[in-house]
């Protein structure tokens, strides 16, 4: 935690007798701080249910990051080019930055590291659906970097603005790193289409199979969204999930456009409403791959588990030469 | 399947340039301070935003409590004289 209580348990119970708010007092004042546009920080009385609700999504969005690195990583050794491999090399390093970013600010709301790694590995924690779709051409690389990281840029730009502050912090800088990421994929396709026939074919196969996934990643729609109400009074969800939704849409129609892809002919600008429509989603698939359906869900996981164990005697190592240090200061004292 | 324990958390303080102070950045965990050190460069220094970099163990950080913020600091919302804009003087006087 950011700021370890060093009281003892008597200092602590006679405080909490002196200072704790009734729940109710305490909900109220939090309550004002979030409608006076101010930071929830890591000390402050929280509800349960907001602290519960921030570490569930927080934990999901790191665990997003982490096994986001499996399907591009695969790509490392199987860029077409140098330039390309160093690119990708520093992409799936930021990966798995932002994982750690967002694993540390969640960790301030007082669940371990260790715990939310085995709630990902047990697989009762979820991580974001489109990490189980494979990636089987060097196009879903570039695919992914505009379409994955342009959809999660526009749902985590409001993030910054969270009411937690270490979310809307660690959201700050994952940002500003995304940009890179979608601007790299963009242009990879660009490259391509100036190719043979075959690159071609082969950036509208990737941009086919990954444009409806990457609408689902916004989640379901308003009207069956769980939890968006009370999130948006807490401030953790500013927008719905159908408005970040069509927010994307629109940005990308015409960038489609510029890249010469042939889009769905579900596509169509509504000139009422100065939006593209796109009709419906395929929320049976959507589902499913909640569920674990995703071609790849298996996969990921025996790929952390894999990493894990293989790590062992790394971590084992360094406890051990960490400890033979310590036990030699501690002689020479 | 093996289990992990997690090491100590440190935090992590970046001086983005000489001539400023260390800022928190956030936390890792490492085994000792030089791992915590070289992890903290990994994750919070990729593009050139620290040339200094302070680790601490998260548990010997002494903070306020949030609960005693108006008895710590609210007196000093009250002493507005000890700001330069709480007194007059006359525009003749010039620049002070």
């Amino acid at each position: 935690m950011y700021t370890t209580d060093l009281r003892t348990a008597e200092e602590k119970a006679r405080d909490a007798k002196l200072k704790m708010p009734t729940k109710e007092e305490g909900e109220a004042a939090f309550q004002a701080r979030i409608d006076a546009d101010e930071y929830i920080e890591p000390k402050d009385y929280m509800p349960e249910a907001y602290r519960k609700t921030l570490v569930r999504q927080m934990s999901q969005h790191a665990h997003s990051e982490i096994v986001g690195m499996l399907p591009e990583g695969s790509w490392v050794t199987r860029a077409p080019s140098l330039k390309r491999k160093i690119i990708l090399t520093a992409k799936v390093q930021d990966e798995a930055g932002h994982g750690l970013y967002l694993y540390s600010a969640a960790e301030t709301l007082g669940t371990s590291r260790e715990t939310m790694l085995e709630q990902l590995h047990s697989g009762k924690a979820k991580y974001s659906t489109i990490f189980n779709y494979p990636t089987t051409s060097w196009a879903d690389v570039c695919t992914i970097g505009w379409l994955v990281d342009g959809a999660a840029i526009t749902n985590q730009i409001p993030l910054c603005r969270c009411s937690y502050g270490p979310y809307a912090r660690a959201m700050i800088k994952v940002c500003k790193e995304e940009s890179f990421h979608q601007r790299q994929g963009y242009e990879g396709l660009l490259e391509m289409m100036k190719g043979t026939d075959e690159q071609k074919r082969m950036v509208q196969d990737s941009f086919d199979r990954w444009f409806w996934p990457s609408l689902m990643m916004f989640g379901p729609p308003d009207s069956d969204s769980a939890h968006s109400s009370q999130n948006m009074a807490w401030k953790i969800k500013r927008f719905s999930n159908d408005e970040l939704r069509q927010r994307f849409v629109d940005a990308t129609v015409p960038q489609a456009e510029f890249l010469g892809i042939k889009l769905p002919e579900q596509i169509k600008w509504n000139e009422e409403t100065k939006h593209y429509d796109f009709g419906e989603l395929d929320w049976d698939e959507f589902w499913a791959v909640v569920k674990g359906d995703g071609a790849c869900a298996s996969n990921r996981m025996d790929a952390r588990r894999k990493a894990i164990a293989d790590g062992e005697w790394v971590r084992e190592a360094a406890t051990a030469y960490a400890e033979k240090q310590r036990a030699a200061v501690r002689a020479a004292e | 399947m093996s289990k992990t324990t997690d090491w100590d958390l440190y935090e992590v303080f970046v001086r983005s340039k000489r001539g400023l102070s260390h800022k928190h950045v956030g936390s890792v965990h490492a085994a000792d301070g030089r791992m915590a050190i070289e992890n903290a460069r990994d994750l919070y220094t990729r593009r050139s935003e620290g040339e200094s970099v302070w680790v601490i163990p998260a548990k010997q950080i002494i903070a306020s409590d949030p609960a005693e913020g108006d008895a710590l600091f609210g007196p000093a919302s009250e002493k507005v004289y000890r700001h330069p804009t709480f007194y007059d003087i006359p525009d003749e006087v010039g620049k002070m």
